[in-house]
């Protein structure tokens, strides 16, 4: 079954640039990142696109297809309406470097702003820690991860409000969530979240949790315990008040000291 | 006079996969200045992307395990032409290399009691790989990418180095380009550590990243440094076959270590029909036995899926050959089997193995819960690479380190799954320190500003060639290369295709002097194909020749015209280094006489 359909692509840089057409020839399986090296081997020599692993292992190859937010090599042009033209181009959020390439660094420089993991002393002589499957389960889905940028890119206080300077987004959310349920960590990122991070943006439209390509559910698992976390500490007199005696104590050491 | 941008760092480092992080990690902890230059964006690297875990003899899972076990399960796997001073020390140091991650925040899966659980894998005598699912390599990099962002390291992603700058017998350099803008970087140091990783784009299916094309190899060869054991490569038995454009995309050995199970066409396990005599000790001789071992039964002996990658690799290769292959011409792995002994099997798979699930889903629309998949090998990892010191990880050039997949000694003929994880831990551990060091005890040295123009011009060639599309193109004497190699130097060898190889070899070197590119210097694909060109002629060419050179059959370095194991060639290693006339020169070099404690454990153990 050999047959071609037409590829729109964005070409251009931050000084300009528009969509162009090309016809890729289409094999059984192939996936939206397989057309794009097909054009670049065969048309378009100079055609940017970022990629790595192609097997959604990486987070490298996101881009918009269709409109929609997705991995380029893990979409399947089966799954697409071929009769019609594929658009593909670049994440809207982000700077655009070149054609379906965008500058993503201020992912990694907000990241830096988050206090880094502090473990407890060890469990065991050797050095190391106990902790239950159970307990750990529920930071690996957060530690699922790819850093593909996806969610960041679809979450409008990002992409249409542009507060780059006030608001983290729901990846770097992902991580705190990370280190702050994480069973050895001792840290405090609440104070943090609240004010560099501005966790009070998110207005919980889950915009994020449906473009994620390892399921994760940014909203339900992350953002919300943390925004009741925040709001616990910072309104609730109880334990603004225990939390200055037990300053010192922080520690989630067992289960039980989680909430 | 080309421009570029300077920069200046007491230890240099190449590569941000496991390896390269690790040393950045241990050089500035050693409180020098370190620079970590990446082709892709930090935590992309290949690494990412490893699966099934990392060995190491912690022994919480069966403690009768010890280095011991671990440094003879090695040694075997790589038939004793390992360096076995990196065996020993690999052995002995992961465990802790290991455990340290989980004081920067990895989370493995766990024990009943808590403890880091070890699966079982290919050659490894007990459960030893610490694992996250199979999403092992995406946890310990992204453990080493959050640790190193908070150290004082300069880190210059989307960057290639293109060739190293030498001061008379030393590197005190690196010239490279960014793929933003295209610009030119010259970065001054004192130490540099190669961790560039693998060669998978040598050849034309493969389980690699585009990342991995050789590019260690080509810069510490052209900067004089030697290669060893590149005859070496090992295909993985099972990568994706269907549909075409996955194809050689990894299934992990995982799924074999929790019960899956081998079948040609007919149904038969065909494993069970070839078990080397050296395992026969260790391998179950029929189903049911295998099948508790993959359920944690110490008693029972290992099912020979699980026996060493290259013959599996090579028992797939006559199922396909005599006719008993998959319709796409694979063999089956079938995991769904399983049902008939487990309640909730589908659950069961789907937890143990989340990611294969997902890709077979998603790639092959297929549900491995419910149909077998078919598999076939793909070219997954150098064992060759740069040869260094055991101890130091310096090559034969001073200054110069490599670590990781790029260097070379750790795994003999064949390395066991898991062991690479663990070695670059622990040799990117040692390169960090010994660069750091060797920073220490050494001046800055001098860059020639004659090596920076060559450099740049031979870079900027293929702009010049520009003719409007009419010319040689990049991408063309890639695909030649690649699909000479995949046929000619594969898994199976003989000397006469091998000649045929080098012949093309030959001409690819001479067409690649005159590939073009259009367009201008930023975030431009062709040029950067152009560059790699070199890297990957001059790997396929020791790779050639190596082979050519080992006349029997060992480990993954299969001869059709010598298929047996030849005791003169179990003493030696290849040794490629640049010749006179621009070609490879390899030569014989005898293995250092092992220390009698450690042939002792060998052994021992046999
Ligand atoms: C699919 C798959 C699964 C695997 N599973 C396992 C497993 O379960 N257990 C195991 O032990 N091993 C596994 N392996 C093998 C293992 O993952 C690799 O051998 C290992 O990750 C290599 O790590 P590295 O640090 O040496 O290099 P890589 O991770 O490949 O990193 C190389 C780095 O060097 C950079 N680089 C390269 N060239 C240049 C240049 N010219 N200029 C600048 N930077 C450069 C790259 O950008 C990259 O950052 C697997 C491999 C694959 C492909
Ligand atoms: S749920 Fe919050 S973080 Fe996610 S997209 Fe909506 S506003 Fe953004
Ligand atoms: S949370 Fe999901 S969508 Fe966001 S960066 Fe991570 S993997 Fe991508
Ligand atoms: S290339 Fe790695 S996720 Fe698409």
């Amino acid at each position: 079954m050999s047959s071609s359909a037409t590829f729109r692509i964005w070409r251009g840089d931050a000084k300009g640039g528009e969509f162009r057409d090309y016809q890729a020839e289409i094999s059984e399986g192939m996936v939206v990142l397989d057309a794009v090296h097909q054009i670049q081997a065969r048309q378009a020599n100079d055609l940017a696109v970022r990629w790595n692993c192609k097997a959604g292992k990486c987070g490298s190859c996101s881009a918009e297809i269709n409109g929609f937010p997705r991995l380029m090599c893990m979409t399947r042009l089966t799954d697409l309406p071929l009769s019609e033209v594929v658009t593909i181009q670049p994440l809207h959020t982000f700077p655009l470097l070149k054609d379906l390439v965008t500058d993503v660094s201020w992912n990694f420089r907000v990241k830096k702003t988050v206090k880094r993991f502090t473990p407890r002393p060890a469990d065991a002589a050797d050095g190391s820690w106990r902790m239950a499957q159970a307990d750990v389960e529920r930071i690996q889905e957060f530690r699922k991860c790819i850093e593909c940028f996806l969610c960041q890119d679809v979450c409008h206080v990002l992409r249409n409000h542009r507060l780059m300077d006030q608001f983290a987004g729901p990846r770097n959310f992902v991580n705190v969530a990370n280190l702050e349920m994480h069973p050895l960590d001792t840290q405090n990122r609440l104070p943090d979240l609240k004010d560099r991070h501005g966790i009070g943006y998110c207005n919980i439209t889950k915009c994020c949790t449906r473009v994620c390509p390892e399921e994760i559910k940014i909203t339900d698992n992350a953002i919300i315990p943390l925004k009741e976390r925040v709001v616990d500490e910072h309104y609730d007199p109880v334990t603004m008040v225990l939390g200055k005696i037990f300053s010192g104590f922080r520690g989630k050491a067992t289960t039980a000291a989680k909430r | 006079m080309a421009e570029y941008d300077e920069h200046q760092h007491d230890v240099l480092v190449i590569g941000a996969g496991g390896a390269g992080l690790r040393a950045a990690v241990e050089a500035a902890a050693a409180g020098v200045s370190v620079g970590i230059v990446c082709k892709s964006l930090l935590g992309k690297a290949h690494t990412v992307m490893a699966e099934g875990g990392v060995a190491a003899a912690i022994g919480n899972v069966d403690e009768r395990d010890n280095w011991q076990v671990h440094f003879a399960d090695t040694m075997r796997g790589g038939a004793y032409v390992n360096n076995w001073r990196m065996a020993e020390l690999h052995a002995k140091e992961a465990p802790a290399r290991v455990k340290e991650l989980e004081a920067w925040g990895a989370v493995f899966d766990r024990t009943p009691d808590g403890r880091i659980l070890q699966r079982n894998f290919g050659g490894h005598r007990y459960p030893r790989l610490a694992h996250v699912g199979d999403r092992t390599g995406l946890e310990m990099i992204r453990t080493l990418q959050d640790r190193v962002i908070y150290d004082k390291v300069d880190v210059f992603m989307e960057f290639t180095v293109v060739d190293l700058l030498r001061d008379g017998d030393r590197v005190v350099g690196a010239l490279g380009y960014d793929r933003e803008r295209g610009a030119f970087h010259l970065f001054k140091c004192k130490a540099l550590v190669l961790a560039t990783g693998g060669i998978g784009r040598v050849y034309k299916v493969t389980s690699n990243s585009w990342e991995s094309t050789a590019d260690g190899i080509g810069l510490a060869y052209r900067a004089g440094a030697e290669l060893i054991d590149m005859e070496f490569v090992q295909f993985h038995p099972t990568g994706m076959v269907w549909p075409p454009s996955v194809a050689g995309i990894l299934v992990t050995e995982g799924v074999r270590g929790e019960g899956g199970v081998l079948r040609n066409k007919l149904g038969k396990r065909f494993m069970f029909d070839d078990i080397p005599p050296l395992y026969r000790n260790q391998t179950a001789d029929n189903e049911e036995e295998g099948w508790r071992y993959t359920q944690g039964d110490k008693n029972a002996r290992r099912p020979p899926e699980l026996l060493t990658r290259d013959h599996v690799a090579r028992c797939i290769v006559r199922e396909i050959r005599e006719g008993r292959g998959s319709p796409h011409g694979g063999v089956f792995l079938d995991i769904a089997w399983i049902k008939e002994r487990i309640p909730n099997a589908a659950e069961h798979i789907k937890r143990k193995l989340p990611s294969m699930y997902h890709q077979f889903k998603k790639l092959a629309d297929l549900d491995i819960t419910k149909e077998p998949m078919e598999v076939g090998p793909t070219t997954h990892y150098a064992m060759g690479g740069v040869r260094v010191d055991a101890d130091t990880q310096m090559s034969t050039v001073r200054g110069l380190f490599a670590a990781g997949e790029s260097a070379a000694g750790l795994h003999g003929a064949n390395r066991l799954g898991g062991n690479s994880l663990s070695d670059l831990l622990v040799f990117g551990q040692r390169a960090g320190e010994h660069a750091a060091k060797f920073a220490k005890q050494n001046p800055a040295g001098r860059i020639d500003p004659q090596q920076v123009e060559d450099i740049t011009r031979r870079a900027l060639a293929p702009f010049e060639h520009a003719s409007g599309g009419t010319g040689e193109s990049p991408y063309a004497v890639q695909r030649e290369l690649q699909e000479s190699m995949q046929e000619l130097v594969g898994i199976v060898r003989t000397e006469d295709e091998m000649h045929q190889a080098l012949e093309k070899i030959r001409k690819l070197k001479e067409r690649a002097q005159r590939v073009e590119v259009d367009g201008n210097r930023m975030y431009n694909p062709g040029w950067h194909t152009a560059i790699d060109l070199r890297n990957l002629l001059v790997t396929a060419e020791a790779i050639c020749r190596c082979a050519l050179e080992r006349k029997e059959s060992r480990g993954a370095h299969f001869r059709v015209d010598y298929p047996e194991r030849d005791e003169r060639f179990g003493k030696v290693n290849m040794v490629t280094r640049p010749g006179r006339d621009g070609s490879a020169e390899v030569r014989m070099e005898p293995i250092r006489e092992m220390p009698a404690e450690l042939r002792q454990i060998i052994e021992a153990m046999k």
